[in-house]
């Protein structure tokens, strides 16, 4: 089909992610949720922690990113995060210890707003997880 | 000349010492796969990541006000040296190359009148500094309890640098570790990574124009910060294939010169067991011959 583009996810550690029958994906880009189709604009953006949806024929499939660089090009959209877990297979309780350590990062004193907006955004998403 | 005994004694613990180094130089070959396989998997996101940090900074309109990061204070009074080591010993010459990459540039500094700051990553590095720079060491770190090289703790790294950059104790960053080329070559590095020295790669500019999303300039000052993770990472994955293959190596020559130990030791061993029956045979004849 004429309508998909290539993904690729890359962690420091690994390449996590690559699929080439892609026909969405909606990022959580810092100045709000991004759709992004084939022949999309070469951009450059990054995220906030939030929900990649990734759509491909058939299949949804959700992942959770801590933050990363996006970059479209050439339809090839690539992703690079240092934290990023498939949201079907989850620990629920690494979601708790996450919670927990974002709450603690969100009481000490020495954050400016920028940090405290996503670290908050980080808490509430995080909260939704676990609640499903 | 040593006794039987002796010799017996000696060549066993010979052999004991060729077990050992037999053996770590099995776990080693296995750990350098492992390390192999994980610096080939990393390479893709450090390249990824410089290019579009590349694409960024050409396409950079007002290059007077970009990110201190990327072009630095202005002044390069103070160095800051990150000295990337490994924490165990054993590994032939690979702790030492880069101790010796690392003095030399300390002395080019010290000649040209520049303040020098050390960071020491891996315990190895530190003792071997710690006699010469100990005024100079402002921080040791070292991961003893990880096993891999993993993010988490080149992200610890790369923020105790930038955070040290914000306080302005530095205006030069240099990170020292060994490239692995092969297992019996390991190339000692020196790379500056504030300012920001771009490995210009025209292959993979492109004149393409981006859109940006916020603008170009607060990009850059979230992608910076992680460049500089991500670099120390890099150096990580690097230095821990190096350092298995160094260690192999230095392994299996122990392991050879062991081997040959143990053969001429025998060799002495055997002619002094020969010389010690002929000398009572001759004892046995002459005492017969007097009768």
């Amino acid at each position: 089909m004429s309508e998909q583009f290539n993904l690729e996810i890359v962690s420091p550690e690994k390449s996590f992610l690559k699929k080439d029958n892609v026909t969405e994906v909606v990022v959580p880009a810092f100045e709000g949720e991004m759709g992004i189709l084939k022949d999309h604009i070469s951009i450059i953006s990054f995220l906030k922690p939030g929900i990649i949806k990734i759509s491909s024929g058939n299949e949804e499939n959700n992942f959770y990113v801590d933050d990363g660089i996006v970059e479209f090009k050439d339809n090839t959209l690539s992703i690079l995060t240092s934290n990023i877990f498939d949201i079907k297979n989850s620990d629920k309780s690494k979601i708790q210890d996450m919670i927990k350590e974002a709450e603690n990062d969100l009481s000490s004193d020495k954050l400016d707003d920028q940090k405290r907006f996503i670290i908050s955004q980080k808490v509430e998403v995080l909260k939704s997880l676990s609640l499903n | 000349m040593a006794s039987l005994d002796d010799l017996k004694k000696r060549i066993s613990s010979v052999k004991s010492t060729q077990k050992i180094t037999k053996a770590m130089k099995m776990v080693a070959a296995a750990k350098l796969r492992r390390a192999q396989e994980s610096a080939e998997r990393g390479r893709p996101y450090s390249e990824k990541m410089n290019n579009i940090i590349l694409n960024l900074s050409s396409g950079l309109s007002d290059k007077e006000n970009a990110p201190k990061l990327l072009i630095g204070t202005g002044e390069d009074n103070i160095h800051l040296c990150v000295v990337m080591t490994a924490d165990r010993g054993l590994c032939g010459g690979f702790n030492s190359n880069i101790i010796k990459k690392a003095k030399s540039y300390f002395k080019k500094l010290s000649d040209n009148g520049k303040t020098l700051k050390i960071i020491t990553v891996g315990s190895k590095g530190y003792d071997q500094l710690k006699r010469v720079y100990k005024d100079n060491i402002i921080e040791n770190i070292s991961f003893k309890e990880s096993k891999n090289a993993n993010y988490f703790d080149a992200n610890k790294v790369g923020k105790i640098i930038i955070e040290k950059f914000e306080n302005k104790e530095f205006d030069v960053c240099t990170i020292f570790y060994n490239q692995f080329k092969n297992v019996i070559t390991q190339i000692p590095q020196e790379q500056q990574i504030i300012p920001l020295k771009m490995t210009e790669d025209e292959t993979n500019k492109s004149d393409e124009s981006y859109e940006f999303e916020p603008d170009e300039d607060e990009i850059l000052g979230n992608l910076l910060p992680k460049n500089i993770s991500t670099q120390i990472f890099k150096a990580m994955l690097e230095n821990s294939a190096s350092e298995q293959g160094s260690r192999m190596s230095a392994m299996d020559n122990a392991t050879r010169n062991a081997g040959e130990m143990v053969d001429k030791l025998t060799i002495e061993y055997n002619r002094s067991r020969q010389a010690a029956i002929t000398k009572e045979l001759i004892e046995i004849i002459s005492g017969a011959e007097s009768l």
